[in-house]
């Protein structure tokens, strides 16, 4: 107080500060009737997205109270290739968090490797009784459907280095993958020149061909389209593999034709490869007019032309041989994957992890999602989950079982 | 001596109660003690309730919302829960001082409101020591503080009984004088007397009606801050000091017995409210010099309508919350004194003051 006011108005101030406050709007949030919304990187509880863990047991191991709780076996995986050497892998069969000792120090969630852990910003999880806070994986799986997607980085910021190897690495396969569908194109006209209606691709007679050399014409083209020298080479030289085995198989048809039956029968799934590059106008008119971004857009109207042409060429080509969708759909969807990745944008890069794991109904898109499934939602509410968490499951629900429609119909087809 | 003799006679015309209206001694006894009860267990959870939201309400809170309409049970709510409490008393307190020492607390408060007159004839006595009584009684209310502090066998009960000990030592002092000024400005100990005074009380040599409040306005100041000293309510409570004393000398009480204490303040905030209401604020009067609404000139029982009365009573309960609530601003506004600048206070300032405050009145009393 400055020495020249007089004794007496610094207590009047208190008192009009405080009267002045009487008459402002509490800022009360009247919590069980109204609700916040919660920060996206709010520490509610811990969710474990079970598919992601590998059992590292770091979690276990840095978090300082020591309340994470983690059992596994070992199982043997078969080789990858036959020839192979079987492997060993860490199955997860107890996941737990003690709440009760837990500080919400957020280690465990900062130290996984794999985003296995997660904060989901769901807090009502209180009990009568300490022992009811030891929560286990199916609990701790559920809260990982109430994770909210990351908060959309600043205008101009860096993507994080993770998403930006992602994107580097889809764009080169992809191109990988093009050049691949181009050379087999072209070798599949050859095919049919030389060998009529029928495919030829035969593993049993495959005739052998020198590697080392290259495709002096597919050097040139990828040099010329600016590909770095080392990718030209070593596509070219696939290029000539391709072409001798052709020409090679070509000659053999034209001689004999005990091998050419069965090879119209077993179409390799390769050979139903499509071009990539152009779009299916339907999809991406669609998803435009849903407020998708171009870039996204077109990206799955791509995939969507991929896909159609593929399915086209399968049902054709299944008419001969059923067996071969099996192996056709694995390279089918692996070469979809390719496709979309580069175009899923920061909210989905966190998404696709849980995704490697169902990679089937992973890939199908789905339109619509935000709506639930009543039925499951119903259920789950009387089985005393909180309206959130049936929600977010209901949700899941319904996309889960339009994926799984769909994938049935593509399967039909 | 003029003035006094008119106010005895017309006092004892105007100084009947509303319950000596029944027929039989018995019955207007019950009726008294009734009233005496209800005003005190009601009127101190009202204003715990008007000290739960304003005070809230000054935090940017929104103070009790769910027991009752507007959290307005609140207060009865803490008591059932006060009632479930388990009762401990320290292995080591003198358990049975311990015991007693909350209703020797409570008693001379609720004792008080025997003579606070809430409206014409709405009293249960009118004392011609009324004011002495009342005094005398709400002092008496420190003796179980210093009783549970003590026997609590618990340093910082002790040392919170002492400070309130010491705080009603320093307060009483200009209290009293305050209180004794009014007295010789009114002629009469009475309460009711005081009342009926002040209707027809005009400022020396005009002939302006007013309240006391006037032309004591240094002595309601003192009597206010007094007031909030005795009852220890923040800024003044040093005996419960949290910060420095856990509770104070409430820090062993558990569940009914913290309760009874808690009860105890309120009703003193309550009473010591009425106290100035009456003294200072011309009780149930809606105006200085106007007669109420649907009462005669006197302002007596006699004079008025039961509408009057309701309404004198009503007028005497807003002005009580009124002073409540500037009890509560207080507290919200101001931190805690130190124990040296409680006493300086006291001493330096206000006794002092009141002394001062005494001798201007009684000559201009004898002047005019
Ligand atoms: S948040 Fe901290 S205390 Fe809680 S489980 Fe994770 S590491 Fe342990
Ligand atoms: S750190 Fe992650 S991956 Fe490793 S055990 Fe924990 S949750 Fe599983």
């Amino acid at each position: 107080m400055a020495a020249t006011s007089p004794p007496g108005t610094g207590l009047l101030k208190g008192l009009g500060v405080t009267v002045k406050h009487l008459f402002r709007r509490p800022s009360t949030l009247m919590y069980p009737y109204e609700r916040d919304d919660l920060a996206p990187r709010t520490r509610g509880v811990i969710a474990l997205m079970d598919e992601n863990c590998t059992v590292c047991m770091l979690c276990a191991r840095e978090c300082p109270d020591w309340c994470i709780y983690i059992e596994s076996h070992k199982e043997t995986v078969p080789p990858a290739k036959e020839g192979g050497r079987a492997r060993t892998r860490n199955v997860l069969d107890r996941f737990a968090i003690d709440f009760s000792l837990c500080m919400y120090c957020g280690i465990c969630v900062e130290v996984c490797p794999f985003d296995a852990l997660w904060w989901s910003p769901e807090f009502e999880y209180s009990e009568y009784n300490m022992e009811s806070l030891l929560h286990e994986m199916e609990k701790l799986r559920e809260w990982a459907d109430t994770v909210p997607a990351p908060p959309p980085l600043d205008d101009g910021a860096q993507p994080p280095a993770e998403v930006a190897d992602a994107i580097e690495k889809a764009e080169k396969e992809r191109e990988l993958a093009e050049a691949k569908a181009a050379e087999e194109a072209q070798a599949k006209e050859q095919g049919a020149d030389a060998g009529g209606a029928a495919p030829a691709a035969a593993k049993a007679d495959e005739p052998k061909v020198e590697a080392g050399q290259i495709d002096q014409e597919t050097y040139d083209q990828l040099i010329a389209e600016g590909k770095s020298e080392r990718m030209a080479r070593s596509k070219a030289k696939a290029a000539y593999v391709k072409k001798e085995k052709a020409r090679l198989k070509a000659e053999a048809e034209t001689v004999g034709d005990d091998g050419g039956a069965e090879q119209a029968a077993a179409p390799k799934p390769a050979e139903v490869h499509v071009e990539a590059g152009q779009i299916d106008q339907e999809t991406y008119d669609q998803l435009i007019a849903e407020g998708k971004t171009e870039r996204m857009a077109r990206a799955k109207a791509k995939a969507a032309y991929v896909k159609k042409e593929k399915a086209r060429l399968r049902a054709e080509a299944e008419g001969a041989d059923a067996t071969a969708s099996e192996e056709a759909a694995a390279t089918d969807e692996s070469a979809a994957a390719a496709d979309q990745e580069p175009s899923d944008d920061r909210a989905q890069t966190s998404d696709d992890a849980p995704a490697q794991e169902t990679r089937k109904l992973g890939d199908v898109q789905v339109e619509g999602a935000g709506e639930i499934d009543q039925e499951v939602f119903d259920q789950l509410i009387a089985e005393g989950k909180s309206e959130r968490i049936a929600r977010s499951k209901a949700k899941a629900a319904w996309v889960k079982k339009r994926k799984q429609e769909q994938l049935d119909q593509e399967g039909d087809a | 001596m003029m003035a006094s003799l008119t106010h005895a006679t017309t006092t004892v015309a105007q100084t009947v109660s509303l319950f000596d209206g029944v027929d039989g001694f018995v019955l207007p006894v019950i009726l008294k003690l009734a009233f005496v009860l209800a005003v005190f267990f009601v009127l101190p959870l009202v204003g715990g309730y008007l000290e739960h939201k304003v005070m809230g309400r000054m935090q940017h809170r929104r103070g009790p919302v769910e027991a009752g309409p507007f959290g307005s049970l609140q207060l009865v709510a803490d008591g059932i829960k006060f009632i479930q409490k388990e009762d401990l008393i320290p292995s080591a307190a003198d358990r049975w001082v311990f015991a007693v020492a909350p209703g020797i607390a409570l008693v001379p408060a609720m004792l008080v409101f025997l003579v606070i007159p809430f409206g014409p004839g709405v009293f249960a006595l009118d004392f011609e020591l009324g004011l002495f009584y009342a005094l005398a009684a709400t002092s008496v209310s420190v003796l179980g503080v210093l009783m549970g502090g003590w026997a609590s066998a618990n340093k910082f009960s002790l040392i919170g009984g002492l400070r309130a000990g010491a705080q009603l030592i320093a307060y009483e002092l200009p209290l009293i004088i305050a209180a004794i000024t009014v007295a010789v400005q009114a002629g009469t100990l009475s309460l009711v007397g005081i009342v009926e005074s002040q209707a027809t009380f005009q400022l020396f040599g005009t002939g302006i009606n007013v309240w006391f409040v006037f032309p004591q306005i240094v002595g309601f100041a003192i009597f206010f801050v007094a007031a909030m000293a005795e009852l220890s309510r923040p800024p003044f409570d040093m005996p419960i000091g949290d910060s420095e004393l856990v509770f104070g000398y409430m820090t062993e009480y558990t569940g009914i017995k913290y309760a009874m204490y808690m009860l105890t303040e309120y009703a003193g905030m309550i009473s010591m409210s009425a106290l100035m209401v009456v003294l200072y604020l011309g009780g149930w009067q809606l105006l200085p010099g106007v007669p109420l609404p649907g009462c005669e000139a006197g302002g007596g029982l006699f004079d008025c309508s039961p509408l009057g009365i309701a309404l004198g009573v009503a007028i005497t309960i807003a002005k009580i919350m009124a002073l409540v609530f500037v009890m509560v601003w207080a507290r919200v506004a101001y931190p805690r004194l130190r124990e040296d600048q409680l006493q300086r206070i006291s001493w330096l300032v206000l006794v002092p003051l009141s002394l001062a405050n005494l001798a201007v009145v009684t000559i201009l009393k004898v002047v005019f």
